[in-house]
């Protein structure tokens, strides 16, 4: 007996695998980090454009405001005048309620505005105002400065006009911008949060759907993996599938030679037990007999172990090879009980089975079946006492069909029901009797194959109820 | 160049001297008139410098003090010139300046003489129009008007517009010859400002110029002495005088007139600032926050042809055209351009 509490308890899915960094918590925060540099960007993209367009509409409106100052200059003769329309001034100030400065310069004289205005550095040429950043009285303005040739005092004379602006406008708007850029930067990251998640997730859906899709698999389904998964996951299930079909071919190859080992003993087996019942029979000596009673027994223990082998192997084949169709289990058991008759009667045993009115047919491989079946009939013989009656019922329940096999034997102990399934393991009382531990297993394997269910229960007054259960077809 | 909007022969509170000339040799703030509330050697007090004469401040004042009677006041008045220059030239701690001459206080505000006023709930209350950033609020606004005699004109035939003004004049030059007065725009700021914001709605001004001028018009430095000749018969007809001043006055002489021009009505605000140099800038808020609050604009309103900036201003309401605040204003201080627009006056005034 091996251990029973861990190996089994745990599901042949979960292998124990090494964890490196999540993939999925990787690409969530690349996306995140994306989308937070896409934001700023968004937003200082945003922000020096508006910057750069205020800047722009005040400089023009600046432009034009310092030519109007100075084309209203005027010379008479040796006076300069002056038509300084007051909705030039206003204008400058329109837009943020901005301070405003000017001044004009003859002959490096201030006549009229601000001294307090500074000149640009070089002195502006051409019909294009020169802008320029000054302070007037501790205030950063921007400024703009024109030259302008006017008739004084009977001479070409160059004008100077300086025009300056608070930018308070021009700053509040682009606050106001930047505020606004800021709140649609955050807007886009919030948003790119749960995208991402999504994003992440449906990228990953496909690993975790081939995945469960193997996870779900019976213990012997060792076909190739069909669903259609994107190219990026190609390799990955191709090496996959590359596993699986070695897997099988040395899964298969051990079952052939489990097969081909098995069916090798038993001829001989079969020629040393003849051999033996002939010299059992022209023996005289008592305790000659006894050895040979026992080279017989051992023979028989031997042969059965060796065709229940083969049974296995024909069972793992078959269960992969899927071969279907309709089998009534009316006609089935009639042979099968017929076939086991001689068996029971040999040990004293009646085999009680009544064929029911209305076939029962299921959807299944027959060959399967009735191997299963036998197997359960077989159990049933073997651990019976002499005298006892085995009962074999047919009938439907609900969507399946159900086989019960009654008998009188010595019956399982609870604790060993669960543990009685897989290969070579045996129940902890029948030690005295020959049996490979394959019986139950292959008839668990093939109720599994057909989607079927198999029990073991005690039998009220002694004995056990082994039931099969198979979908109707 | 003196420019006075106070009217002398009013109650006179208390007269710290005519002309008074402060100890500082360069300072020259001449003081027109003083009024002290509570105690003057109290600790905190509040300093105004204002143009608004003692009658017509005395309403607000006193019942800031009544509200406020921790604080004392101080209240100067000067001409408009005069204020100017004690803020902007020697620094004066005073801690608000309120006064008519709109372009002054916004000369004063744009080359950072004053000082930021805190947001607060009566002040965001002032329409944009009556303040100017966070520097300069409106307290007041009163419309520039005409007066006339009544009798001047015959029944029915009082001008409610300038063009009915020149049609009259015209009609009858004899009567009226020498007998129409207007400020003179070369010695009053206040007439400078007036006639250039009229020149700029339209050409009327200009052909009222020329109507009076070869009237032999007579030209004024202030409001109160063209409401004395007004009142004396000596003229018939004031152009562009000073609403509160007018209404006062009309309100106590019967043979007064005062029309608000229906084609268009200037409207001034009389407005305040806090100066850099205040001394106690606190003590300035909690006068501004009195002047809008419910109890001030009553004040106010106390006066004839004054209305708060809080409430609805009298006259036609189409016709009401406030002077802008903003710095569209410097322009009226610029020396060139008052040059200019001085010899087109004389050449309207001194026709051969």
């Amino acid at each position: 007996m091996t251990d029973t509490a861990a190996p089994r308890s745990l599901p042949h899915r979960l292998a124990a695998v090494s964890l490196g960094g999540s993939l999925q918590r990787k690409l969530i925060w690349q996306f995140l980090a994306a989308a937070a540099v896409a934001a700023l960007t968004l937003f200082l993209a945003i922000r020096v454009t508006a910057d750069r367009a205020a800047e722009a509409a005040q400089d023009a409106v600046l432009a034009a405001a310092t030519l109007a100052l100075s084309e209203g200059l005027l010379a008479e003769d040796d006076q300069l005048d002056m038509d300084l329309p007051a909705t030039v001034l206003s204008m400058l100030s329109a837009m943020g309620e901005d301070h405003v400065f000017y001044r004009v310069v003859l002959r490096g004289q201030t006549v009229t505005g601000y001294e307090g205005l500074a000149l640009p550095d070089t002195i502006p040429t051409g019909n294009e105002p020169l802008f320029y950043e000054t302070m007037v009285n501790g205030t950063p303005v921007r400024a703009a400065s024109l030259t302008r040739a006017i008739l004084f005092d009977g001479a070409q004379t160059e004008v100077q006009v300086a025009l300056a602006q608070t930018r308070h406008g021009q700053a509040a708007i682009a606050d106001a911008i930047a505020w606004r850029a800021g709140f649609l930067g955050i807007g886009f990251f919030v948003l790119a949060v749960p995208m991402s998640l999504l994003a992440a997730r449906a990228i990953l859906g496909p690993v975790g759907e081939v995945a469960d899709g193997v996870a779900r698999r019976g213990p012997q389904d060792l076909r190739p993996v069909a669903e259609s998964v994107p190219p990026e996951l190609a390799p990955f299930i191709a090496a996959l599938n590359g596993f699986i079909l070695r897997l099988r071919l040395a899964h298969s190859r051990t079952e052939t030679f489990i097969a081909e080992a098995a069916h090798h003993i038993r001829t001989p087996l079969s020629a040393i037990r003849a051999e033996a019942e002939v010299a059992l029979h022209q023996a005289g000596d008592d305790k000659i007999r006894t050895r040979l009673r026992r080279v017989i027994r051992s023979a028989e223990e031997c042969s059965r172990s060796a065709s229940q082998l083969m049974d296995h192997a024909l069972v793992m084949s078959r269960s992969e090879q899927e071969v279907r169709g309709p089998v009534e289990l009316g006609t089935l058991l009639d042979g099968l009980v017929a076939s086991m008759r001689p068996t029971a009667e040999l040990r004293e045993l009646s085999l009680h089975w009544q064929r029911p009115e209305h076939p029962v047919v299921v959807l299944g491989d027959r060959l399967l079946v009735e191997t299963a079946l036998r197997n359960i009939l077989d159990n049933a013989i073997k651990y019976s006492n002499p005298d006892d009656a085995i009962d074999v019922l047919l009938d439907v329940s609900g969507r399946m069909a159900r086989i019960s096999v009654l008998d009188r034997g010595r019956g399982i102990a609870r604790a060993d029901l669960a543990s009685l399934a897989p290969r070579f393991q045996r129940g902890e009382n029948v030690r005295d009797i020959v049996g490979s531990g394959l019986g139950l297993t292959m008839v668990t394997e093939v109720s599994d194959s057909h989607d079927g269910v198999f029990r073991l229960d005690p039998r009220e007054g002694g004995g056990t109820c082994a039931v099969l259960c198979l979908p109707l077809a | 160049m003196r420019r006075s909007l106070s009217s002398p022969g009013l109650i006179r509170v208390l007269i710290v001297g005519l002309a008074l000339v402060l100890a500082r040799p360069a300072a020259a703030l001449v003081v027109e008139e003083e009024f002290v509330l509570g105690p003057a050697d109290a600790a905190p007090v509040l300093r105004i410098l204002s143009t608004t004469d003692v009658s017509a401040a005395r309403p607000f004042l006193e019942a800031f003090h009544n509200a406020n009677p921790d604080l004392s006041i101080r209240y100067t008045v000067a001409s408009t010139i005069s204020a100017y220059e004690a803020i902007a030239d020697e620094q004066l701690p005073f801690d608000l300046v309120i006064s008519s001459a709109m372009d002054l206080q916004m000369k004063l505000a744009n080359d950072g003489h004053a000082r930021p006023i805190p947001h607060s709930a009566a002040i965001d209350a002032v329409p944009h129009t009556a303040r100017w950033r966070d520097l300069i609020v409106g307290i007041s606004v009163e419309p520039v008007v005409i007066v006339v005699r009544s009798g001047a004109f015959a029944q029915g035939k009082v001008p409610r517009t300038r063009r009915e003004l020149i049609d009259r004049l015209r009609e009858d030059p004899e009567r009226f010859r020498g007998k129409v007065g207007t400020y003179d725009p070369a010695t009053s700021g206040a007439g400078y400002l007036f006639a250039s914001q009229d020149a700029a709605f339209g050409s009327t001004f200009w052909r009222l110029a020329e109507v009076i001028g070869r009237l032999d018009a007579r030209l004024y430095c202030c409001s109160g002495a063209m409401i004395n000749d007004l009142a004396d018969g000596r003229l018939l007809v004031a152009y562009n005088l000073v609403g509160s001043y007018s209404r006062a006055r009309a309100a106590e002489d019967p043979r007064l007139l005062v029309i608000e021009p229906e084609d268009f009505t200037l409207q001034l605000l009389r407005t305040a600032l806090v100066p850099r140099s205040a001394a106690n800038p606190d003590a300035a808020l909690r006068m501004l926050e009195f002047l809008l609050s419910e109890r001030g604009v009553t004040a106010i309103n106390l006066v004839p042809g004054q209305s708060s900036v809080l409430s609805t201003p009298s006259g036609r309401p189409g016709a009401s055209r406030t002077i802008r605040l903003d710095p569209g204003l410097l322009a009226n201080l610029d020396r060139i351009r008052k040059d200019v627009f001085l010899r087109d006056w004389t050449a309207a005034m001194v026709q051969p």
